[in-house]
């Protein structure tokens, strides 16, 4: 996972540019740039990951709805597993009623997918501010050159944020038990004692 | 009484004029030449070659191109694919520096394997693990007298419990360099602990003096399956090692020196792992030293890792 193809990199950073205002890429703090040539938020990233076949959004849902939460019909999934924030988190507080494939902002702004970590970042500025950074996160590619970022969504579910735990991969074999202790019985090894 | 009383002191001839006493030298003298005269009557001429040379760092250009491509040759015959040893050299400016967040490891080992899987480590007989991933107590903090590297629960992390991996620390005061009889290791430029496994000679001073447990010794011959092995190496990091050498974490030098971040950075699923220019204001690791709370791992050995543990929350 090295250089993605520069047309995707070119294609995101317009698209970035076109949705923060002027003045905002004026306010950024100038450690926060990402070793990017072209602009402050010029990165190279994961695409967004969408479930097949869900995206855009607007193939469903064509117009507004009256915006008060309630029990949907669909998208059973994402209502069960919702756990971000206090209960009363609800789909339209991220999602724009008008316009299904853009996010907001607590603003109105609009955010495309690609830029969800802006969206994040309004509650969870901390964290944003050690990402842009290269701090919190995951960047592959070249620590001097040409990087992926990994998007806050690449990692977090957006719906249920909380890093999930994982298997772990096989302990280490103890070294009596690797076959060279020729006085130790390799059957019945003694058994280890607790640090 | 005359000046000061002084140890007589036994000056070798220059086995070449003007050249310094070396082990080509030594080899050249008549008895070792006999033997090895002895030794190329039975041996091919790469293994004599082998044994004449000098230190890795004395090697001329050309005679360490011509090293190269006989390891290529060798590796390349006995693992079936084209596999490239290169010796690529620090950078300028370059200073590697390590940031491993405590606060976000959970212990899955994926690091350990993706090492294993980079750095062409003895898979299981014997199994060499340039990562240990200890699993500690909340409750007793970096404690080494609760800690187990052999945690095997269901899921990661376990509740009350916290991570934390352990590998070559690229000290800069690195005791395994000193006790080297042979200087078959030492510390590059870019701060890289490296090791000649050809200069080895396998008396393990090193792994005894090394107090992070970082060094590994190969007691048998390696388990390398062909089909596993990472054809792109470096004649320092993660070519293929003979039985009876040391090894250990090279930040792998194979990627770091051209560019790219080692391979457990890159594996890491929670981004705990960060790696970049401590001689770089802007660098991740420079970042993360500016904005958390860093620490060294035995700090008060005085051996001045590059390798740092921060907590980011």
């Amino acid at each position: 996972m090295t250089a993605r193809p520069s047309f995707r990199r070119r294609a995101l950073g317009a698209a970035l540019l076109l949705a923060i205002p002027a003045l905002e890429r004026a306010s950024e703090p100038a450690e926060a740039t990402l070793e990017a040539p072209a602009g402050p938020l010029d990165i190279q990233a994961e695409p967004p990951p969408f479930t097949e076949g869900i995206f855009p959004c607007s193939q469903c849902h064509d117009r507004a709805v009256d915006a008060k939460p309630k029990q949907l019909a669909f998208h059973d999934e994402i209502q069960a597993s919702l756990h971000h924030g206090p209960p009363s988190r609800w789909c339209l507080d991220c999602h724009d009623n008008a316009k299904r494939d853009f996010l907001h902002l607590i603003n109105g702004e609009l955010v495309p997918f690609t830029a969800s970590y802006r969206l994040c970042g309004q509650c969870h500025g901390d964290k944003y501010r050690d990402w842009r950074v290269g701090v919190h996160g995951k960047r592959v590619g070249m620590w001097n050159g040409a990087k992926t970022y990994f998007l806050c969504v690449n990692c977090h579910n957006p719906h249920s944020p909380r890093f999930k735990a994982l298997k772990p991969l096989p302990p280490p074999i103890p070294p009596q038990d690797q076959g060279f202790a020729a006085s130790a019985p390799a059957s019945a090894p003694e058994p280890r004692k607790a640090p | 009484m005359s000046a000061s009383p002084r140890l007589p002191v036994i000056q070798d001839a220059p086995a070449e004029p003007g050249a310094p006493f070396s082990r080509r030298g030594f080899l050249k003298t008549a008895a070792s030449g006999a033997a090895l005269a002895a030794l190329a009557a039975c041996k091919p001429a790469a293994v004599v070659e082998e044994l004449e040379r000098r230190n890795f760092k004395e090697l001329k250009k050309d005679e360490l191109a011509a090293i190269l491509v006989r390891l290529e040759k060798r590796y390349s015959e006995e693992y079936g694919k084209g596999v490239t040893v290169t010796a690529t050299g620090p950078m300028a400016g370059v200073n590697f520096g390590y940031g491993l967040d405590l606060s976000r490891c959970i212990g899955c080992r994926r690091c350990v394997y993706a090492c294993v899987k980079e750095n062409n480590q003895s898979r299981k007989h014997p199994q060499i693990q340039w990562i240990r991933v200890l699993q500690m107590e909340k409750e007793h903090g970096v404690d080494l007298t609760h800690a187990t590297p052999y945690y095997d629960p269901e899921l990661v992390p376990e509740p009350g419990h916290f991570y934390m991996p352990v590998q070559c620390q690229q000290c800069r005061h690195p005791p395994c360099t000193k006790v080297c009889p042979v200087k078959a290791t030492w510390k590059e430029p870019d701060g890289i602990v490296v090791i000649d496994y050809d200069w080895c000679i396998g008396c393990r001073c090193c792994t005894a003096a090394c107090p992070y447990g970082a060094r590994k010794f190969n007691w048998a011959e390696p388990e390398l399956p062909a089909a596993e092995m990472n054809p792109v190496t470096h004649y320092l990091g993660n070519r293929p090692r003979p039985k009876g050498v040391v090894e250990k974490c090279t930040f792998c030098i194979q990627r770091s020196r051209v560019g790219r971040y080692p391979a457990c950075v890159e594996i890491c699923p929670v981004g705990a792992r960060k790696f970049g220019n401590l001689l770089d204001p802007n660098s991740e690791i420079r970042q993360v030293m500016e904005r958390k709370r860093v620490f060294v791992f035995k700090e008060e050995l005085a051996t001045e890792p590059q390798f740092y543990y921060f907590y980011a929350t």
